[in-house]
């Protein structure tokens, strides 16, 4: 059993297919990228597995149940977190409260040690006491990571995290995912830094108009002639 | 059948008005992000205007109908969009509501102002009074006719406008994506200007004609509005057909109740509530429907970008600022009359009322337009529960009030933002309406609320309420204050900053916003049942409570600073207004004119002066000047130089005025720190060489020249010395860009990146 199953899942917005019929799976102990071209759907099937985006046909199942009719919040419960591609961190809060107020809706019980180990871990310590909305946009990126990963998850889900970093912050990231993963965590990653991607994943889904044209391992995908259609434009 | 049918035509006639109104609702709602609360207003000045001109001034009906709505209407649109709204981009929901809140209450006050209620004036006469026609063997009058035609002209010119004509496109270009059209070379700007100018025009034709069919007056005709929010709800404000079929609808059943109300089987009251209230609270109803059946508002990402910002409030100051309330409350109650004495408890049980929004829209983000409904079920609670005012009682009253507010929030919370605040809106007039007017809920126009039975304290004084009611502020401040450093507080701030990630961090959005009206409604109801004397229904009409909402957003509904300053600020306008009856008609207006400048500063009044204050931390010598000056006005008081009174205004002068602005000065340009300094140096000269004791001879005058000081010397000075900011949108497509750049990072920017040498 897979830690998330997505089966036939359908997105319509009004005439426009945004998601046409994606299955898609991520294994607990793996990083599983999600890569295609801007406007393929990878947010909209974000939105649909977090509970956002009601789809209109298709499944869900976190941990082999179906959470497709569940609100997010419930989600959140069964060990789903998300980061946002556009950032929503609590602005007016601090950075430490942004990442104490997810442990606390985790109700975890030493929650001042895990709120500084989780600034630690992302390497964010020193900014602990700064208003969030101030923060330039690499160290918010890591902010949201350690604030998702306060409520204890099974399954991350991360929504372009290194955008806004610079080479080694996001190398930092990839050791931080493959720890992350080494501790049993199922990670699903939406990204355009293919080294990181290449770098990190087990398993890589392409994503393009809505359906999935491919997956497999990076080798696997860096070779296949349609990724690099859908990439490139199609040969004239 | 007969009369059905002329009932039925006088429906949609009544819903050929709504119908104008509404549209144009739609129109500045779809092109601008604003709900123009200030709608209806627009539109009943439009119709006091043409009155001027067609029945006082004699103009044809033609002439006075072109200078109307085609002269002023659209001016009156421009000035609107170009020094008002304009401002509020990136403010939150909460504040430009405020906004159109403010210029209601500034229209309303400037029409009470030329137009006082109790003139007696020329009849507003319908278009060719007298004249029917006969159709079908019903007679309609002209003006029905009219109005008619007038509303299918608007439908087909609307139609015509928005997918036939250039302007048109790009109105709809800008409703889909302001960003990218401003990127493809149209000009929202432009866009914005016209839909309010064609707003304004759509109001004003339907005020004139409403004003035909009713009186010349103006609460009808502001009302007029509610009538168009249940119809543009029903249009989900941006179907314009649905609008139209919303609006005939409620004609419709205005009509038909106006009908059968008359016949005998027709109930006159249920379970003993006399239903009296009921026709006007039709609309109100419809809306209330109209809102339950909107679809759950979606989670989105990205919605949520405001620039105003507060700060934690921290224990000590909080504390300390309590303390010093207190005490400057009990040591200036002595010196107050009886008649000063009830105003500033009045401006005291505003703060409360203002207090209880700080939770809920400071914190949460929930817009509220009935804490004084609340207030109102406090008092009613505090009479009718038994123990005559014991501890007990107030407990009881407070929690029965933080449990209504829960409930009827329950079905509301699935809405957020404006239909939200319509809600609240909607719920405040029913209340007014059908249980506030109940002969049963207030006996003989008005119940006495018992004074609050503290052991061994004798608080039956006006001091003594007063010191009560400061008390009572500081101590549920200080609530307020442990709620926002709390677990709760933690996820009120979430719900408003972002719900999507809220909700996908395990958060029940419900059960927050649920706990958040609960708590204001609590607040709210101390306010009510802390009255202890005689109160009225209208201390709690639901028209009341908008200058409170509008004030508190102005002081700074994030704080617990900018709910005393926007209640004191409410009191002292009626002090203003007691206090030099001259005065009386500026007092209309100014909480809306204070309002419609929340554009340039939207974190509120309170939290600039702290702001202020904070930014001299760490600046010994301008700490040391300012704490200087406030010795030397002190010395002075000492050594009898200058009296007590010259001694308060220096002193209050100097702290709000002047030290505020010292580091502004201080970074400003050479001449504009000579002219800052200058006027700030007017303003401390004069408020200590006048002999305020003896040639001023009331506090209430001497309190508004302190006022005046403030606003010419002190806010002038800040104008000066402050240079305009430079503000640099984000462009849409630098990914994750989430704020607007300081000039500090566009130059390293532009040093980083080789843009500059």
């Amino acid at each position: 059993m897979s830690l998330l199953e997505i089966r036939g899942v359908m997105v319509r917005f009004g005439g426009v297919m945004a998601i046409g019929g994606v299955d898609l799976d991520v294994q607990a102990g793996e990083v599983t990228g999600l890569i295609g071209p801007n406007g393929a759907g990878k947010t909209t099937l974000f939105n649909v597995i977090s509970g956002m985006q009601e789809p209109t046909a298709g499944s869900v199942h976190v941990s082999g149940v179906d959470v497709t009719n569940e609100a997010p919040h419930r989600r959140a419960k069964r060990g789903l977190a998300r980061t946002f591609q556009r950032l929503e961190l609590f602005s007016s809060l601090t950075v430490r409260d942004n990442v104490r107020v997810a442990a606390e809706l985790a109700a975890l019980t030493n929650i001042d040690e895990t709120v500084d180990n989780l600034l630690q871990k992302v390497g964010v310590s020193d900014l602990a006491e700064q208003t969030a909305g101030d923060l330039p946009t690499g160290s918010a990126r890591l902010v949201e990571i350690a604030r998702a990963l306060a409520t204890g998850p099974h399954l991350l889900l991360l929504d372009e995290p290194a955008s806004g970093l610079d080479e080694a912050e996001s190398e930092r990231l990839g050791v931080l995912l493959r720890q992350l993963t080494a501790d049993g965590l199922g990670v699903l990653l939406v990204e355009h830094d293919m080294s990181l991607v290449m770098h990190v994943c087990d398993q890589i889904f392409v994503l393009d108009l809505g359906l999935i044209i491919a997956n497999g391992t990076p080798t696997e995908i860096q070779h296949d002639p349609k990724v690099l259609q859908a990439y490139l434009g199609a040969p004239s | 059948m007969q009369e059905l049918l002329t009932f039925t035509i006088i429906g949609l006639s009544t819903g050929a008005i709504y119908a104008v109104v509404a549209s144009g609702l739609v129109v500045t709602y779809t092109t601008s992000g604003i709900f123009n609360l200030a709608h209806g207003a627009t539109g009943m000045l439009a119709a006091f205007t043409y009155w001027q001109l067609r029945f006082d001034w004699n103009l044809p009906a033609p002439i006075a109908l072109f200078i109307t709505l085609f002269v002023l209407c659209p001016i009156f649109g421009l000035v609107t969009e170009r020094f008002v709204m304009r401002g509020l981009q990136g403010t939150s929901e909460v504040v430009k509501l405020s906004v159109t809140v403010a210029l209601f209450a500034f229209m309303i006050g400037i029409a009470n102002w030329i137009w006082p209620s109790d003139s007696s004036r020329e009849a507003f006469l319908k278009f060719y009074e007298g004249n029917k026609v006969s159709i079908f063997g019903i007679n309609i009058s002209w003006h029905k006719l009219i109005t008619f035609g007038c509303a299918i002209l608007v439908a087909i010119v609307l139609r015509l406008l928005l997918f036939r004509t250039r302007m048109g496109v790009a109105m709809r270009a800008v409703v889909d994506d302001r960003a990218l059209t401003e990127l493809n070379g149209g000009r929202p700007d432009r866009v914005a200007i016209f839909a309010w100018a064609l707003s304004a025009m759509l109001a004003g034709l339907a005020g004139i004609l409403l004003a035909g069919e009713q009186q010349l007056n103006i609460e009808p005709l502001v009302f007029l509005v509610i009538n168009a929010y249940a119809a543009a709800i029903i249009g989900r404000l941006k179907n314009l057909p649905m609008t139209f079929a919303g609006a005939a609808v409620l004609g419709l059943l205005d009509a038909y109740y106006l009908q059968f109300s008359d016949k005998s089987w027709f109930p006159q009251s249920i379970m003993g509530f006399g239903i009296s209230g009921m026709r006007a609270s039709i609309p109100t109803i419809v809306l209330f429907i109209a809102l339950l059946a909107l679809p759950q508002s979606r989670l989105r990402a990205g919605v949520v970008r405001i620039r105003e910002q507060n700060k934690m409030p921290a224990w000590n100051t909080s504390l300390l600022g309590a303390v010093s309330l207190i005490a400057v409350v009990v040591a200036i109650s002595g010196m107050l009359t009886r008649s000063n004495t009830l105003l500033l408890l009045n401006g005291f049980t505003f703060a409360i009322v203002a207090l209880s929004l700080v939770p809920l829209t400071g914190y949460a983000g929930q817009m509220s337009l009935a804490p004084l409904t609340f207030a109102g079920l406090g008092a009613i609670a505090m009479s009718k529960l038994p123990g005559d005012g014991n501890l007990l009682t107030l407990i009881a009253a407070v929690v029965i009030v933080a449990l209504v507010g829960a409930l009827v929030a329950l079905p509301a919370i699935r809405l957020s933002g404006i239909y939200l605040a319509l809600s609240t809106a909607a719920f405040a007039v029913l209340v007014t309406k059908l249980i506030f007017n109940q002969k049963q809920t207030f006996m003989s126009g008005n119940i006495s609320v018992p004074v609050l039975d503290i052991p061994f304290l004798e608080i039956n004084t006006p001091r003594g309420r007063l010191i009560l009611a400061s008390i009572a502020f500081s101590v549920l401040g200080l609530g307020v204050v442990a709620i926002r450093r709390s677990r709760l507080g933690r996820r009120l701030i979430a719900l408003k900053d972002s719900p999507a990630a809220a909700a996908t961090l395990g958060m029940s959005l419900t059960r927050t916003k649920l706990a958040a009206f609960a708590i204001s409604a609590g607040i709210a109801a101390c306010a009510g049942a802390l009255a202890g004397d005689k109160v009225s229904p209208q201390q709690y009409d639901f028209t009341q409570s908008l200058p409170i909402v509008l004030l508190t957003v102005v002081g700074g509904v994030g704080t617990v600073g900018g709910a005393l300053f926007g209640g004191l600020m409410l009191g002292g306008n009626s002090v203003l207004a007691t206090v030099v009856p001259t005065l009386k008609n500026v007092t209309k207006i100014l909480p809306g004119t204070i309002g419609v400048t929340l554009g340039r500063n939207p974190s509120g009044a309170a939290n600039q002066i702290a702001d202020a204050y904070r930014s001299l931390t760490n600046r010994w010598s301008l700490l040391a000047f300012a704490a200087a000056g406030a010795i030397v006005i002190w010395i002075l008081d000492a050594q009898y130089v200058i009296s007590h009174w010259a001694f308060f205004i220096a002193g209050v002068f100097w702290i709000l005025a002047v030290t505020p602005n010292l580091v502004g000065i201080m970074q400003a340009t050479r001449t504009r720190r000579i002219i800052a300094s200058i006027y700030l140096g007017i303003g401390v000269i004069v408020s200590i060489s006048i002999d305020w004791d003896n040639a001023v001879d009331s506090t209430g005058k001497r309190l508004i020249a302190l006022i005046l000081l403030i606003a010419l010397f002190g806010v002038g000075a800040q104008r000066v010395a402050e240079n305009a900011p430079r503000i640099h949108r984000s462009s849409p497509d630098v990914i994750g860009l989430t704020k607007d750049f300081t000039d500090e990072e566009l130059d390293h920017a532009e040093r980083e990146l080789g843009v500059v040498l």
